[in-house]
């Protein structure tokens, strides 16, 4: 196994015809830290729901040597871990427990071994002794986390964030971004965070208007101020000059 | 943002508090079913009723102010449906007024049925209330679902208690940012602007649940609804059950 994430050629259409992604290829290597940056509706969001089946294009994703098909769906969904940006939407249980325990319960673990997982999971992200509160009751910060939680129950090779430091406040933005680091696993982070992406990305590709348009080393495509700006994620050089 | 709970005062501890949930929704709909079956001429049953309530609600430790001001919640529902009753009820007149141009009655038999309907929807009330307030709303559907309701039923209730708060607090939001553009105008403009907001918060919450949906499925969700615990029956839920089927069986032999 020599490619954690392989795409070629994906396109996708919404259902009203409008073309979100045209021609994506790429190719993500376990252990990576891949970022994927670009402009609202670039369809960044969009790309990332293909890489556990959520959204099937033509199909031509392959995730660890999987292509993404219905039969693979269920090993494929347990490999890929996929934090939505809004954790109001992840975390849909009565209580923290019930969420973190949702996939290891769906993938058929017995009783203890479901116990297990959410007390490791809620233990990498510093939230243990939460399992009985509910989730509508925590700060932004702590329904990060949770969130997350949820998906390295099922102990993910791949995860993929959507937007992880949204909303957060510096504090709860930086300690999030030091608990992404000790993850050892393969992870995609779609983001408009650029402190984010130097951090914690070795590579960088940028999605405009559906198209992969720049690709490679973190610290040479955010230097690029130029390329930046042709693409919506740094500042217009009068504003800049205003700035400095 | 911080909301009123459904399941307010269910962490206290109590003898009720410590109860099976399952025991707890058995005989809460027991008691109901035989509330209502209680012909109203039997007034003796409903001190009874009354007393049992109040002692299951001491017992509970929740603060009495607290639900005697939940229990009035009731009230408007029951008057907006019983309150022409007894103009319309055919009987002896206890009464008669002349309204404008009207002449109305009111009858001994409608005001009998009137408190009849609202006696009982009030106790129903209080034996609703003890329920919700002695059981945690996770426990509550855990209970529901191992006394056989359809799991599809178990999971809308356990959506809305955890949307429910999302979705008030989009609509405070919604109104707050309504507030602040100045919202005023005539009538029918306002109601304009009400019925948009509804369509919106339609669209906000059906697009909430496709995402939600799609979280779902990222995790394995394939249709079936499996969950891990089960609850314990222990010896003071048969006791209780055993004492409350008691008292209400006695109480049916002797008044019926």
């Amino acid at each position: 196994m020599d490619k954690a994430v392989e795409i070629e050629k994906l396109s996708f259409f919404y259902p009203d015809g409008q073309k979100a992604l045209k021609d994506i290829n790429l190719v993500i290597y376990p252990s990576e830290n891949v970022a994927l940056i670009g402009p609202n509706g670039a369809g960044k969001s969009t790309l990332l729901l293909h890489l556990n089946g959520i959204l099937r294009g033509n199909s031509t994703v392959k995730v660890f040597d999987l292509p993404v098909e219905e039969k693979n769906l269920k090993e494929i969904r347990r490999k890929v871990g996929l934090v939505f940006q809004d954790p109001e939407d992840q975390l849909f249980s009565p209580t923290v427990f019930d969420d973190v325990a949702f996939g290891p319960i769906n993938m058929g673990y017995s009783q203890t071994e479901v116990k297990q997982c959410v007390t490791q999971a809620l233990k990498w992200v510093g939230m243990n002794g939460y399992e009985q509160r509910s989730p509508h009751h925590l700060s932004v910060g702590e329904k990060k986390r949770i969130a997350i939680a949820t998906v390295l129950s099922l102990n993910p090779e791949l995860l993929v964030l959507d937007e992880p430091t949204s909303n957060l406040d510096p504090r709860s933005k930086w300690s999030l971004i030091e608990l992404l680091k000790r993850l050892p696993m393969t992870k995609i982070i779609a983001a408009h965070d650029l402190e984010l992406v130097r951090t914690l990305c070795q590579r960088t590709m940028i999605l405009d208007e559906g198209e992969i348009v720049a690709e490679g080393n973190t610290t040479g495509i955010l230097d690029n101020i130029p390329l930046l700006r042709v693409h919506g994620l740094a500042p217009e050089e009068d504003s800049s000059k205003a700035l400095t | 943002m911080k909301h009123s709970f459904i399941d307010r005062y269910s962490d206290l501890d109590s003898l009720i508090h410590r109860l099976d949930p399952r025991t707890k929704l058995v005989t809460s709909v027991v008691f109901i079913v035989l509330v209502v079956l209680t012909p109203i001429r039997n007034w003796q049953a409903f001190i009874l009723y009354f007393c049992l309530m109040a002692t299951l609600l001491i017992i509970s430790k929740l603060p009495p102010l607290y639900v005697l001001k939940r229990s009035l919640v009731i009230f408007p529902f029951v008057l907006l449906i019983a309150i022409f009753i007894p103009f319309f009820k055919p009987g002896e007149i206890a009464g008669s007024y002349n309204i404008w141009l009207w002449q109305v009655s009111v009858t001994y038999s409608g005001l009998l049925v009137l408190a009849n309907v609202a006696v009982k929807a009030w106790l129903c009330i209080f034996s609703l209330i003890l329920l919700s307030s002695t059981t945690k709303f996770t426990d509550l559907l855990k209970g529901l679902k191992q006394l056989g309701v359809p799991k599809v039923i178990v999971l809308i209730l356990s959506f809305m208690y955890r949307y429910i708060f999302v979705l008030i607090g989009e609509v405070m939001r919604m109104r707050q940012a309504r507030d602040c553009r100045n919202f005023g105008g005539g009538r029918l403009r306002q109601l304009k602007t009400l019925g948009n907001m509804i369509g919106t918060l339609f669209i906000r919450s059906y697009e909430r649940g496709e995402r939600i949906y799609a979280a779902m499925l990222a995790r394995g969700f394939d249709g079936e609804i499996r969950s891990l615990h089960r609850l314990n029956f222990k010896k003071v839920d048969a006791y209780f059950g055993v004492t409350f089927g008691l008292v209400l069986i006695s109480s049916g032999i002797v008044f019926w």
